[in-house]
């Protein structure tokens, strides 16, 4: 790990007039990923600024229902809130499906939706990553590449990798928006959608967030009456990354909502393709995995996001 | 919020010059108060400064589990969290779990199903089974949990579930369960 300066901040708009302020500097706060990125040298900042206390550590009603849940708001606490067990189970399902007990202990939920992807290439320094190294080129799409972990959609010719949280799913398919503070102290509030950036040419640019903007909290709408459910496929039980994930709100209607995790980079979800929910997986992924452009390792994960959705309708 | 307590503490930081900082901590209810490079882990500030190697250094990645501690009352993993970002936080790793020549009781479980060979995931697997028990009576769901708004069984598979960020070489997992099993029984 290179060395790095450190500091507390006690505010969120303080936190972010110092992040732009100070050359290579980065947030911390459960450090579950960056400290791991750290050191593997593939994330050197030179400074480091503590945004644990900063006070977003609450979840709070909003006036339209819903409630604001703190970007330093643990995903442990996040997931057993009795608020989120009760009216956003979609939610407490996905993030105990991710990580383990320990580090659900320390994410924040302004971290999980920061982490980088797990994609083996990013991970290895010796080989060309266009998202780690812009320009140096994609092994993932090498001759004998192992891209059996790797995104189907949504990806491009410079990068095929996934974003890995789950969380992040289950607030796609909740509509949540994200709150920030920019470094001016002004805040904005982004869409899931509008927050995550696919790759096209610049795979190193992830999210919309400005030099030194902080995610200041996540915001759910009112609560979705029907039937919510998160089922992750992966290679083992339990503590491993999703090959496919499904999120699933049906409404008593008979209509609802999908999202994707494991296939794209970022959480995958199509207003239109909700509308086939009615028909069942098949015309419903029809819709929403249109354009796929899967890898020979990984175009498996077309028929397995379709059969996971068709187990998730068949078990009512 | 605090203007005055902020740039305080934005003029310490520059004042030191930035590559360590001090830190104060709790460990197993005796204060400590080091300087450290900003870089030290608190899995590392534990074995290499206070010489406390009961907290065993396995992935150092957050893999494995070997590392296990409790602050402030919650399992962590030692080796993905920095020292410095501890201050004032009380923690509790294995050495103070036994009081005087009593074990605790999942000390003792662990030696009467004999759930371990080696030993060395072992102080991780006592920390973490502790938090387990108590994340399981304050109603922490898990992923195998069926009902979301119900009190926690105590089964094979929440336990399972819920200790899967241990890992165990030696494959004790069979009777690691038992012993784990045990204590929550007694708990009950």
């Amino acid at each position: 790990m290179r060395a790095f300066s450190y500091e507390r901040v006690s505010d969120p708009a303080q936190a972010a007039a110092r992040a732009a302020e100070v050359p290579g500097a980065k947030f911390i706060a459960g450090g579950t990923n960056l400290l791991d990125l750290m050191k593997h040298e593939i994330e050197i900042p030179q400074h480091l600024i503590d945004v644990t206390g900063t006070g977003l550590n609450d979840i709070t009603p909003t006036s339209g229902g819903g409630l604001r849940v703190g970007a330093m708001v643990r995903n442990s606490g996040l997931a057993a809130d009795p608020r989120i067990r009760r009216d956003y189970g979609v939610l407490s399902r996905a993030l105990v499906s991710g990580a383990s007990g320990q580090l659900r202990n320390k994410a924040t939920t302004g971290g999980n939706l920061l982490q980088r992807t797990r994609c083996p290439y990013f991970y290895d320094t010796a080989m060309p990553c266009n998202k780690r190294a812009p320009g140096a080129g994609c092994a993932a799409l090498g001759d004998g590449a192992t891209s059996r972990q790797l995104g189907i959609i949504g990806t491009s010719d410079r990068c095929i990798a996934t974003h890995p949280s789950d969380m992040a799913v289950a607030l796609r398919v909740l509509d949540a928006d994200i709150e920030t503070v920019m470094p001016s102290g002004k805040t904005r509030r982004l869409t899931l959608d509008e927050f995550y950036r696919l790759p096209g040419d610049t795979p190193e640019v992830e999210n919309a967030l400005e030099p030194g903007e902080m995610i200041t909290a996540v915001v759910l709408p009112a609560p979705v009456e029907g039937r919510h459910a998160y089922y992750k496929v992966r290679d083992r039980a339990s503590y491993a990354f999703a090959l496919v994930s499904v999120a699933l709100i049906k409404t008593p209607d008979g209509s609802g909502r999908v999202a994707l995790g494991g296939v794209a980079p970022k959480p995958w979800r199509r207003e239109e393709a909700d509308a086939a929910l009615p028909k069942g997986a098949t015309a419903l992924m029809e819709r929403l995995l249109n354009g796929a452009r899967p890898t020979q390792e990984n175009a498996f994960k077309l028929t397995l996001a379709e059969r996971t959705l068709a187990a998730l309708l068949a078990q009512e | 919020m605090n203007p005055p307590s902020s740039v305080q503490r934005r003029d310490d930081t520059l004042r030191s010059g930035a590559e360590s900082s001090s830190v104060s901590f709790v460990v197993n209810g005796a204060r400590h108060d080091v300087e450290l490079d900003n870089r030290t882990t608190l899995l590392d500030a534990l074995r290499e400064r206070l010489k406390l190697t009961g907290t065993k250094k396995g992935c150092d990645h957050g893999q494995c589990g070997a590392c296990t501690v409790s602050v402030n009352g919650e399992r962590i993993n030692a080796c993905l969290t920095l020292a410095v970002m501890h201050d004032g936080d009380d923690i509790l790793t294995i050495e103070g779990r036994a009081a005087a020549d009593q074990l605790d009781p999942m000390q003792q479980a662990f030696i009467d199903h004999d759930a371990f060979q080696c030993g060395y995931c072992t102080p991780g697997q006592i920390c973490s089974a502790s938090a387990v028990l108590e994340e399981m009576q304050a109603g922490f769901p898990s992923h195998v949990t069926n009902d979301l708004t119900a009190p926690i069984e105590i089964t094979d598979a929440e336990i399972r579930e819920r200790m899967s960020g241990n890992l165990c070489r030696c494959g004790a997992y069979s009777n690691i369960l038992k012993a784990i099993t045990q204590v929550a029984k007694e708990r009950a």
